[in-house]
This record gives structure tokens, sequence and C-alpha cells, in this order.
């Protein structure tokens, strides 16, 4: 028999609000993350907004010891913030890191896209090209290591599982916690802290505005800037933060009481292999449709089944498109086309860390029983219009939902789709 | 500057790197860096390089690699402001 997998805990850093509380606050009233930030207009870029977590040092020191702040740079700090907060929110206590304790039962995946580049700007490639390698100080390899959040957090926690960082560009918070599920359906372990991380630096930023896929339009109006599914839209706002969930095996949530926030009925993973329309920076539909379609399949569902959505819907060319490939991925017309939101239109698109920020945003939607309004795009896209009854501007109580589909799609044209499911205890 | 002075110091600047409960008046000449204090190993190298930026001094490598406790830190500091 499949071993059912549950959320029992959730934690987040972002632009609109640090922990669950203040995040969902700002989701029920649609309180946009993004603001203007002088330092990108001084540097000449294109786009000069973005999303930017904020924590204040007090905030932090609440978190870390002065010595645990060592080796953290804004990715592994919003990270390693996020997981803390999940586990405690699972019900479980932080043991200090002089206890002998190992989970062995626990691992994380959180992963990020481009993790500890704020680190190898600032100091890592001056510093060398300077001939100052002597004074980088031993803490550069843990800050600039692809698995540097997750390899905090294993530390922070005492995890004895796997503990590692995926990486597959917007897709990766939605892989994680693929991947996690697998492993507790594998029995490999009891649970998993899964999600991604993204830090603020604009040279992650400077590359995506190079390519001229950021929105450029609104820079004296930065909270109208994010504009998924709008006819308006002009490219995507840079977000940042970090969003985990504590992933359990239904039984150990069970046996120890946690509360339960949504199951995780289905999942599944693909790519689209970079043919069929699809390229490095472009989806291959199929491979969207098909993924899609795996997690139905994976979650023992139709289509029809699905009452709402939460898009990838990044504000680009390519919203009309998901549109398209999700009525046909669920096998739906336009007229019975699921509730769908978009979560970047209020914290821009976190990269990394996305999937992992939406999906705290999609199981909380579930656990009370809301559906978030998309900001910006009252003038909706042409090819969406006969979707319009399905798009959701204005926050709603939405007492019948009961199944959620979240989908991450990211550069190298790789897919993510996951379905949770109201958890309802028999 | 006096002993004391660059006891005092060291111990200011060492506190952030320390895992161990105690407290900086509870930290003496005695002290060990990474049994006492708990210190993670790495974490040497950014202390010396601490010391060189505060005291305006340069500590080669063999010199850092005799440290062991804290008296140790001031004796070396000592000896290359003196």
């Amino acid at each position: 028999m499949k071993t059912r997998v549950v959320v029992t805990g959730m934690g987040v850093v972002s632009p609109i609000g640090n922990g669950l509380e203040a995040f969902e606050k700002s989701l029920r009233e649609g309180h946009s993350g993004i603001r203007f930030q002088p330092e990108l207009e001084k540097l000449q870029f294109g786009c000069q907004v973005a999303g930017v977590s904020e924590l204040s040092e007090e905030t932090i020191n609440s978190y870390f010891s002065e010595e645990q702040q060592i080796g953290m740079n804004s990715h592994i700090l919003f990270a390693c913030i996020a997981a803390m907060d999940a586990w405690k929110d699972a019900g479980l206590e932080i043991l200090p890191e002089n206890s002998e304790k190992v989970h062995w039962d626990c691992g994380a995946i959180v992963g990020t896209g481009v993790g500890g580049i704020d680190t190898i700007g600032e100091r890592l490639v001056p510093m060398t090209n300077e001939g100052r390698v002597r004074r980088l100080g031993s803490t550069i390899i843990e800050r600039v290591m692809v698995s540097g959040a997750s390899a905090k957090v294993g530390g922070l926690l005492g995890l004895g599982g796997q503990v590692s960082s995926n990486s597959c560009a917007c897709s990766t918070g939605t892989e994680a916690i693929a991947e996690a599920a697998w492993r507790i359906e594998q029995g490999l372990c009891n649970r998993m802290l899964a999600g991604g991380s993204e830090g603020v630096s604009l040279y992650t930023w400077a590359g995506f505005d190079a390519m001229r896929v950021l929105n450029r339009n609104h820079n004296q109006s930065p909270e109208k800037a994010s504009r998924p599914m709008s006819a308006s839209a002009a490219g995507f706002v840079p977000g940042s933060g970090a969003g985990v969930l504590m992933i359990e095996s239904l039984e150990s949530a069970q046996a120890r009481g946690a509360r339960i926030y949504a199951e995780l009925i289905g999942k599944a993973v693909n790519c689209g292999g970079q043919r069929m329309g699809g390229s490095m920076t472009a989806p291959n539909p199929t491979g969207v449709q098909r993924c899609i379609q795996e997690a139905l399949t994976n979650a023992n569902i139709q289509g029809s089944q699905v009452d709402a959505i939460n898009g990838h819907l990044t504000a680009t060319f390519a919203d009309p498109y998901e549109i398209q490939n999700w009525q046909q991925g669920l096998q739906v017309t336009p007229e019975t086309f699921p509730r769908i939101n978009a979560t970047k239109s209020l914290i821009g698109h976190a990269l990394g860390a996305a999937g992992g920020l939406e999906s705290v945003a999609c199981v909380l939607q579930i656990y009370k029983k809301f559906i978030h309004g998309s900001l910006n795009c009252s003038d909706l896209h042409e090819k969406i219009k006969d979707y319009q009854h399905s798009v959701i501007q204005e926050t709603q109580d939405f007492p019948d939902l009961r199944v959620l589909a979240k989908a991450s799609f990211g550069f190298g044209d790789v897919n993510s789709c996951l379905i949770f499911k109201a958890w309802e205890s028999k | 500057m006096t002993r004391d002075d660059v006891f005092k110091k060291a111990v200011e600047m060492l506190v952030k790197y320390k895992k161990a409960k105690l407290t900086a008046d509870q930290i003496t000449e005695q002290t060990t860096l990474l049994k006492d204090l708990e210190m993670n190993s790495a974490r040497l190298v950014d202390m010396i390089l601490d010391f060189e930026d505060e005291f305006n001094v340069r500590i080669e490598d063999a010199e850092a690699d005799a440290v062991r406790t804290v008296g140790d830190c001031v004796e070396l500091i000592m000896r290359k402001v003196s």
C-alpha cells in the first residue's frame, strides 16, 4: 500500500511578510511586495523594481547566535529561518547545537537557483582578482557551494537523513517537494523539509535584465509591475525569499498527533527535452501537458476534479500558453476551467524559491479554504479572455476547495507539478 | 597597549566564534579555543584575520598554527605589536 504523504509544517520568508500569519494576511489583502530598488537605477538596470525579503537585525538575532550567523548570506539566512519555522510549526523542538541527538529519520531538500552569487560577486571574485585570497576567510565555500542552504539547515536542526540542495531553475522549489515526497514513499525517512530559497542580489537579476525578460515599464509604479495574465505584461519582476514545507508520512504524523495542513496526493517532474517547440527558455507544450497528466495519474484523479490552479505564471509571453497547457493537461474546456491565480503577482518571481513560496501559499489556501486574488490583470490578455471567469482577481472564500494543482516551469524546459488535497481525517 | 588591554580586546573578538555556553567573564588566558570555547576549527582562520585587522599586524601561518589557548593569542599579539 502506497505511503501517504502530508504537510505538517510550513515556514516562509517573503517580500510580502515573514512567517505564515503575515504572509497569509498579505495574500488575502492583495498587498504587493514589489518596491523600487535605488541600486538598480544607479547601475542602469532596465528593471529597477524587485521583491526583496527584508529581515531586521533584531529578527535575525532572535533566531541565530552570532556564531551561527557566520557563513550565512541572504539565501542561506532565508532558508534557515523558513526551515526552522517549518520545524517548529510541525510541533517539533529545536535542540541546541551541542545536543548529541541526530534526527536520523528526517532530511532536507532545500534548493536554489543561483545560491551564493552575492558572496561570489561581492567578495570571492574581486578579492581573488586583487591577489587577496588570504583575506577571504574560512566561510566562502559554505556560502557559495550550491548546497549551502541545505547544509546549514541540516546542521542547525541536527538532521540525519538526506540533506541536499536540488537545482532546476524556476522549478526548483516545487521539484524539491516532489523529491522529498518520493523519498518518504520509499520508506527512506519519515519526514523531510522541502522547498527553495533565493537570495537578494543584483548579480542574479542582471542576467535576466540583459535578456530583456524583466518588466522595465513600471519602475515608477512598482506595485503594478508584476502582471501575470495581463495584456500589458512585459516580463517578470525578480523576487527573493524562502518557502519550506515539512513533508511527512501520514503514519508518522498521526503517531505523534501532528496537525495536518493538507495531503500531497500527486506529483510529477519531467523535462520537455528542449524539442517540439521547447528551448532553453521556453517550454515544450507537450512536456508541460504530460507533467500535469502524470501528476493527475499519480494522484489517481481526473483533471475535472482539480478545483483550483496556482500557476507558474510569470508575466512573460508564456502565460497564455500556460493556460492552454493547463486546459489540455487537465482535459477540461474553457467553461469548466478551474479557478486560477498567480502568487507571483504579489511577490514577484523568486526563481529557485518560487515553488517553495508558492506551495506555502497553496497549502494555506487549501487549509483555510480561500483563493487569493491575482493583482494587475484587470486588462486580461486577449488569449486568456475565454477563461476570464476562472481568473481570480479578488480574494474569495472557497469552502469547496479540495484539490489544488501547483506547477512550476524552469529554464532548461523543466517542469514539476504537485497536487494538494484538503486533509479529511476519516 | 598592556597585556590586559590585549586580553580584553581578544576576548571581545573571540566570543562570536564560541559555541560553548561560557560567558566572556569566565574566559581566562588558560581557556582553550577548540575544547573549552568549542570553536569550529575552520574559524581559527577568521579569528586570525580579525586580530590582524584590529591590531594592524601580520600573522604568519606557522604562528597561527601554534595557537591553542586565549593566552597564546594574547602572547602572539603582544609579540607583534611591540
